[in-house]
């Protein structure tokens, strides 16, 4: 009998990443609605420290599979290891970080195990009545909202962007269980072999964690021109994001890319900065806390998804406006 | 080498509008493109084949008008074409159509089978590693670059958010790749007329008899179900300012102001 909701806590070099313990607290509300626990499932070496953390962010149980194959994410040991726990637990639900790691692992895992999976979900509940879990995901450029279930086979299994869900705040008091796991991890799992690790990469600031993005699309006319978007941004204490249309264009470097394609922000405050508004740009920042759309087209769909529109060119307003906000904070600061 | 390359043609939703009125999709006229990962992944495969000899096949799964697709792919210099195709495959999710795939390949035979990523009209990304778990292959997703390959091994660069990994596999894999991979060429006049000399050889379901059980194909064979669908609708707009930018700039600061967003 399938029971518990299971979430796979994503760990790199030790450190908890966002996405999982936001899961937590949307895999609380659901087996609260089901009235079953959350156990949280944490791969990795020398990892059992973070048990503790998953715990005092609402998970009941921790399911620790602690060895050396698993230091570096390589799809087969931690698909090996995700399974066995999936077939000896038997969980009714199992959520998994829509990141380059859970989109590679949760798809091979669903195949081993036969089960269903939902990629990419913006919505999570439980079913009155049938008690299943209904997953909504954007489809089709993300104007289309579809709502999938899967009934007859377990684990019911969804990915979820980070940013989507809300984290509980972090009780220490909590109290559960750690308990570990031989997955029976041999040498031969380890069918592929990594030359080398690169940390860093190419890669700069990570803007799903911004609390301020200063944004920009097609309509800012030339990639130098982003330079008054920096500007503003650091005014602002924030970061520089943009549209697909930038990206594509080589203007911008594609970490920074929002929307459909790119990353879901929710940032306190979106700048949207000449950019249209194409759904599939708004599907990535629709869950921003207050949204200023400047536009020259004042008819661009931006503006329906704006707190405060302005009908302008940002070539004039964006200076300006930087200005305007360094004086205030100066003022403010006095 | 055989080199199998995975394919969808999708619809371009980098054209896709909103009818005004009803603020449903308009799909009237919506061009059909070779997803882009996709066509990524031929590119690299293309390359690979000229690099150490072989044959590209590209495969396709969908309806009699994705031949288009695999037509293209023909004239980028693709040697072979497949169209999985028939009515009882229709309606599958990402399992039930990866074990189709899977169960087609297994029939043409494969050394190094290429995907892309994701596709532009789904996003998920689940196809290729479920294919490669279907076959019971090593695979390696979010491919940005082909580092080395020879004839029995492949060398490549793997994304991740904060890092990458240089990743050495051996054939028969599974990679599945990102649009920056490989930037794919354009088709040749000769291709294109020697693309519609070609075949595209059909498999149906009765093809691929011993090599797939009909529990797991279309719409029955598929663990997730499609409950409702809806459009989203905007989250509504705000105030709108139009005036000049002095007087821009200061509502602007006044609305942060009063949000303690500054």
């Amino acid at each position: 009998m399938s029971k518990n909701v299971f979430v796979f806590a994503e760990q790199r070099d030790g450190t908890l990443q966002k996405v999982g313990i936001e899961l937590l607290g949307k895999a609380s509300e659901l087996a609260a609605s089901l009235n079953q626990q959350v156990v949280a499932v944490l791969l990795g070496e020398n990892v059992k420290e973070a048990a503790k953390d998953l715990i005092a962010y609402g998970a009941s149980e921790v399911i620790v599979v602690d060895h050396p194959l698993l230091k570096e994410y390589v799809t087969e040991p931690y698909a090996k290891a995700v399974s066995a726990i999936v077939k000896a637990y038997e969980p009714e639900v199992m959520l998994f970080g829509a990141t380059s790691i859970g989109r590679d692992l949760a798809p091979r895992v669903s195949a081993r195990v036969h089960t269903g999976l939902t990629a990419d979900c913006t919505g999570l509940a439980i079913e009155e009545g049938t008690n299943l879990l209904l997953m909504t995901r954007p489809a089709f450029g993300g104007n289309i909202m579809a709502t999938i279930v899967c009934a007859e086979h377990r684990p019911q299994m969804a990915t979820v962007r980070p940013g989507v869900m809300k984290a509980l705040s972090r009780d220490d008091a909590r109290k559960g269980t750690i308990t570990e796991f031989d997955a029976k991890l041999t040498d031969a799992d380890m069918n592929v072999k990594v030359l080398e690790v690169v940390k860093g990469s190419k890669h700069c600031a990570d803007i799903t964690e911004a609390k301020i993005l200063v944004s920009g699309g097609r309509g800012v006319g030339a990639p130098e021109k982003f330079a008054m978007l920096r500007n503003l941004a650091d005014a602002l204490g924030g970061e520089v994001s943009s549209s697909r249309a930038c990206v594509d264009a080589g203007w911008v470097e594609r970490d920074r890319q929002v929307g459909q394609t790119g990353k879901t922000v929710r940032p306190k405050l979106y700048v949207a900065c000449a950019i249209s508004g194409a759904i599939q740009h708004l599907a990535g920042m629709e869950g921003s806390e207050y949204v200023v759309a400047i536009n020259k087209n004042a008819t661009a769909p931006v503006f329906e998804a704006a707190d405060l529109g302005i009908v302008g060119d940002v070539n004039t307003i964006l200076p300006k406006l930087t200005e305007a906000i360094k004086k205030y904070k100066a003022e403010k600061a006095k | 080498m055989k080199i199998i390359v995975c394919m969808k043609q999708v619809p371009d939703t980098t054209e896709v509008k909103l009818d005004p009125v009803t603020n449903n999709l308009v799909r009237e006229g919506l061009p059909s493109i070779i997803n882009p990962d996709d066509k990524a992944g031929l590119e690299a495969a293309l390359r690979i084949r000229e690099s150490v000899g072989g044959t590209v096949t590209v495969v396709s799964m969908g309806p009699p008008q994705a031949e288009v697709a695999l037509r293209e792919a023909l004239a980028m210099g693709a040697d072979e074409a497949v169209l999985i195709t028939d009515r009882a495959f229709g309606g599958a999710d990402t399992w039930a159509t990866s074990s189709t795939i899977a169960a087609a390949l297994k029939k043409i035979g494969f050394d190094l089978i290429v995907a892309g990523r994701q596709a532009i009209d789904g996003d998920t990304a689940q196809v290729g590693p479920q294919i490669a778990e279907h076959l019971g292959l090593p695979q390696v997703s979010y491919v940005e670059s082909v580092e080395s390959v020879t004839n029995d091994s492949i060398v490549l660069r793997r994304q991740f958010e904060d890092r990458f990994h240089i990743i050495e596999v051996k054939l028969p894999c599974v990679i599945t790749a990102l649009s920056e991979l490989a930037v794919p060429r354009y088709m040749s006049v000769s291709g294109v007329f020697d693309a519609y000399k070609k075949e595209v050889v059909r498999i149906t379901f009765a093809d691929l008899e011993g090599y797939l059980d009909k529990a797991n194909i279309g719409l029955a064979g598929s663990p997730t179900r499609v409950k409702a669908s809806f459009t989203k609708q905007p989250k509504g707009a705000g105030e709108k300012f139009e005036g000049s930018d002095e007087e821009a700039v200061r509502l602007i600061v006044s609305r942060l102001a009063e949000k303690f967003m500054i």
